[in-house]
């Protein structure tokens, strides 16, 4: 067990001739609650797609949970195994039930029984209370729903680190808090988090610490309350002015 | 000698259907393996895989199936083979259905959002896995339609193997036409049956096609 839950080193990302991500550095403490803000296009929603290898990357070393990434084998496999993603569109898989959603990885990538798997997808649905919605098919629920069972989906890989990719963008208004706040019991939980979004409430709640990114570098971060209080680089003013 | 067309013509001519039937069935089961492979290889990430199966795809869809058929047919003989028209016949018909289902399928497999792919990645399913549990299901609700369309192609299609002897429909209307001349009867009859059987399964297409744009516009 290292201390540490990522170690990114010097991560180059193109798109063809597009510099996505610019020599990122970046280390992230178990326990550790990180917010990721920036204009779209920053890479930000890159940057942790790189974390699961959704994307892969031209140069630089990722370490996840002392498993290194870039090493080659199976230790990709491994690392998706430790390493939940919740994505803007929910992306249900929208011919299963709610249930069947939550016990497809587990059985087949773990190999859990059956029997185990179902017992603790109801445990997570139960944790984003929506325990009675398990035998019900992703289309008759609404987005806020939806997103908190792609959440529970996710937890029920048992991940030691959780991805949210703008969790929140695709819902609409009245639906933002009941995400955000299984977001929130989960941070309270200790689970490390990685979030893109742009709910700056959320950030200065739960994230030990917020990170900027611009034109794919990550340009400021620090503890929420120096980092909006006290920006110190230009974009960064500009963004937070943009937002507030 | 012409003699009349009778009812014993009428039952040779049917069951002369079978034949149509049992080669449609063949050529659609193996095109079914063979579209399946062709379709996975096109959406793969191996480049070599990728070009082959579009190799194969446009060949197969840029010449005659009477082509196809000859060069089967005449090829066996060539390399030694006996010559067998259903042999023959049901190699190049399957090929053939290989390349337009594999066509569909790829088409549907595409028409899967990416992000079911990635969510699934994502949860750390293998390839296999994610194909078979997430991918193809989907793929498949989609491909029906066009799917159950290209069979009724098929069926008219295997009139072709007549050509090569394969006494199957079409040839078992010809043989009897040879001996009673009556063409309008004796083609009439052959057409009528290839309608019947191919008839249900358009109607069949086009009900799911309906009901598969009701549930995309849900």
């Amino acid at each position: 067990m290292t201390e540490h839950a990522i170690i990114m080193r010097d991560v180059n990302k193109f798109y063809g001739a597009y510099h996505a991500l610019v020599d990122v550095d970046l280390t992230v403490e178990r326990g550790e609650r990180i917010v990721i803000c920036g204009p779209s296009g920053s890479g930000k929603s890159t940057l942790i797609r790189t974390i699961n290898q959704l994307e892969t990357i031209h140069s630089g070393t990722i370490n996840v949970d002392g498993v290194e990434l870039t090493a080659g084998g199976d230790n990709v496999a491994k690392v998706r195994q430790d390493v939940g993603m919740v994505f803007q569109s929910f992306n249900l898989f929208p011919h299963m039930t709610v249930l069947e959603n939550c016990i497809l990885a587990p059985m087949k990538t773990r190999k859990t029984p059956r029997a185990e798997a179902e017992q603790t997808a109801r445990h997570y649905l139960e944790r984003v209370k929506i325990p009675e919605q398990a035998d019900k098919y992703p289309a008759q629920l609404s987005g806020g729903q939806q997103q908190r069972v792609a959440i529970a989906r996710a937890l029920c890989m048992k991940p030691r680190i959780m991805l949210f990719d703008e969790p929140t963008s695709a819902l609409d208004p009245e639906m933002v808090k009941e995400v955000l706040d299984t977001m929130i019991d989960l941070a309270r939980e200790g689970m490390t988090m990685l979030c893109v979004t742009h709910e700056m409430d959320f950030a200065r709640a739960v994230a030990d610490r917020v990170i900027f990114m611009d034109k794919g570098m990550i340009v400021e971060q620090g503890a929420p309350d120096v980092f909006f209080n006290n920006p110190q680089n230009e974009r960064l003013k500009n963004f937070l002015g943009q937002i507030a | 000698m012409i003699r009349e067309f009778s009812s014993a013509d009428v039952l040779f001519i049917m069951s002369a259907a079978r034949w149509t039937l049992i080669l449609s069935a063949i050529a659609f089961l193996g095109g079914a393996i063979g579209g399946l492979s062709i379709a996975l290889a096109r959406t793969s990430h191996g480049k070599w895989l990728r070009r082959i199966a579009a190799w194969f795809i446009q060949v197969f869809q840029g010449t005659p199936l009477l082509m196809q058929l000859f060069l089967v047919y005449f090829g066996l003989a060539v390399v030694g083979l006996p010559i067998n028209p259903l042999l023959a016949a049901a190699v190049a018909l399957t090929l053939h259905a290989s390349a337009y289902l594999g066509e569909i399928w790829r088409g549907a497999i595409e028409a899967v959002p990416s992000g079911q792919t990635e969510a699934a990645t994502a949860l750390a399913l293998s390839y296999p896995d994610r194909m078979r549990h997430v991918v193809l299901p989907q793929a498949l609700r989609i491909a029906t339609a066009p799917t159950v369309g290209f069979l009724v192609q098929l069926i008219k299609g295997t009139s072709l193997a007549s050509i090569i002897g394969f006494t199957e429909l079409t040839r078992a209307g010809q043989i009897v036409n040879n001996a009673t001349f009556k063409p309008f009867l004796v083609f009439g009859t052959v057409a009528a049956i290839y309608f019947i059987l191919c008839w249900p399964l358009s109607l069949l297409a086009r009900h799911m096609e309906t009901r598969m744009r009701r549930a995309i516009t849900r």
